[in-house]
């Protein structure tokens, strides 16, 4: 595979949070336009990977680069080729889902320009609330939010961490056409779930972690027959 | 429209969304002063002596609820964090808030004042050289203040470590307000107002230089 058809590339990545490996030795490769369902079970390092690649965290060992920048020293230019939708909805609760979309776009778009967050709110479902503090919101709807925040960054690679985490059915399609679009967007999109007959439905390929280490990765569709929770400890990547 | 502006923008709209907790502040910072002219008892000499002293002090506790929460709603669903991951310069989000913090602690200090002409009988004339002390004296409390405030947001003893931290950093700026507001009251035969002006200035312009260098090694991992 050519350096620049590659859109993440991690090389044993390592990550504790105090005594606790979070992340061992992780090692992986994405190419670009490509879904890839990231699966285990809770506390695998699902979010923990998700984060060191959008330099939320850094890794304590190993290495990673998105679009060819390193995250390590290419902080900024990672950031700006990734929107991370993360546990936390990255919202002030005192202002309204308006105010929250403003504020990004300013930082991003400083000179103007860039999706407009009326029609965001509109794709989410969230226009008749635009004006409402988000600290009314349910946990469903500031998940539609964050949804929102993370489509206005208008990035080439896009980390989703559990999108449907708290949505209701309805929200359960409008993530499924948002991961479809992407896709047709030719978007690079690595998505933590474990839903995974719906993620193997939509992803083209699959990873599994189990206590932090990368244990199986392959076609999305596979993964239901090897899923994290029937792998035994040390089972072929 | 350059980040630092929309770093002040954020910050201004953040502080009038939750306007409420401002005046609370105001109140606490009012209270503090009733106290202190309780403390020292019906001498009005005494008190006057010591107005300036306790105004600054009123404003220095008011300044650590001021500056703690300022941090809290960027802290409650890691807001910050997403800024940062736009990305945000940490520099631009650094001083958009410093400068919020320190229009707030201005207004508050102002509005303390009418409470110390009252309660100590410390009036002046000289309005517009004590508005320029309160502006400078809130400017070297809000540069450290926000930058201690951003290391100790995610502490578990937040709400003891700011204070800790903060109060001997702000000691040479506490030490310059209260002396030049001092002169201003009791009336300065020896001309000490320029020189401790000067001195107010300098650590403002120290504080607002180097803690703007640092934000960034504080709010990255």
């Amino acid at each position: 595979m050519a350096v620049d058809s590659v859109a993440v590339e991690a090389s044993g990545l390592c990550r504790r949070y105090g005594r606790r490996w979070a992340l061992v030795d992780v090692s992986l490769r994405v190419p670009l336009a490509t879904v890839v369902m990231v699966t285990g079970r809770n506390g695998s390092g699902k979010s923990t990977l998700l984060r060191v690649l959008a330099t939320a965290i850094r890794a304590d060992r190993g290495g990673a680069r998105v679009l060819g920048y390193d995250c390590r020293t290419q902080r900024d230019a990672v950031r700006r080729s990734v929107a991370l939708l993360g546990h936390y909805s990255y919202l002030y609760e005192a202002l309204t889902p308006l105010d929250n979309l403003a504020i990004a776009a300013r930082f991003l778009w400083p000179r103007g320009g860039g999706p407009s967050p009326r029609a965001l709110l509109e794709e989410v479902g969230l226009a008749d609330r635009a004006d409402d503090p988000v600290s009314t919101f349910s946990a469903g709807m500031r998940k539609r939010l964050s949804l929102a925040r993370t489509l206005l960054q208008d990035a080439p690679v896009v980390l989703l961490d559990e999108p449907y985490g708290q949505l209701d059915p309805p929200g359960f399609r409008l993530v499924d056409g948002l991961l479809g679009r992407l896709k047709q967007s030719g978007r690079t999109v690595l998505m933590a779930t474990h839903l995974l007959e719906r993620g193997s439905a939509i992803c083209d390929q699959a990873v599994v972690l189990e206590q932090g280490r990368l244990v199986w990765s392959g076609p999305a569709a596979q993964v239901p027959e090897a899923s994290s929770a029937a792998l035994p400890a040390g089972a072929p990547r | 429209m350059s980040p630092v502006v929309a770093a002040i923008r954020k910050d201004l709209l953040l502080q009038w969304r939750t306007r409420a907790q401002v005046l609370a502040i105001f109140v606490f910072g009012a209270s503090a002063l009733l106290l202190f002219s309780f403390a020292i008892g019906p001498d009005a000499e005494a008190l006057r002596l010591h107005a300036a002293g306790f105004l600054w002090l009123a404003l220095l506790l008011s300044s650590t609820l001021t500056l703690a929460e300022s941090f809290q709603s960027e802290m409650e669903q890691r807001a910050f964090e997403g800024l940062l991951l736009l990305p945000a310069s940490p520099r631009a989000l650094y001083y958009g808030k410093a400068i919020a913090n320190w229009l707030q602690l201005t207004l508050v200090g102002a509005g303390l004042v009418p409470f110390m002409v009252v309660l100590y009988d410390a009036g002046t004339t000289r309005l517009l050289g004590l508005a320029g002390i309160l502006v400078l004296g809130a400017a070297g409390l809000s540069a450290p203040g926000t930058l201690y405030a951003a290391m100790t947001a995610q502490a578990r003893a937040r709400q003891t470590l700011l204070p800790l931290l903060l109060f001997p950093l702000v000691v040479p700026v506490l030490l310059s307000a209260v002396k030049a507001t001092s002169l201003l009251i009791l009336g300065d035969p020896m001309g000490q107002l320029r020189p401790w002006t000067l001195l107010l200035a300098c650590f403002d312009l120290i504080h607002w230089a180097l803690c703007g260098l640092l934000f960034d090694r504080v709010v990255e991992d």
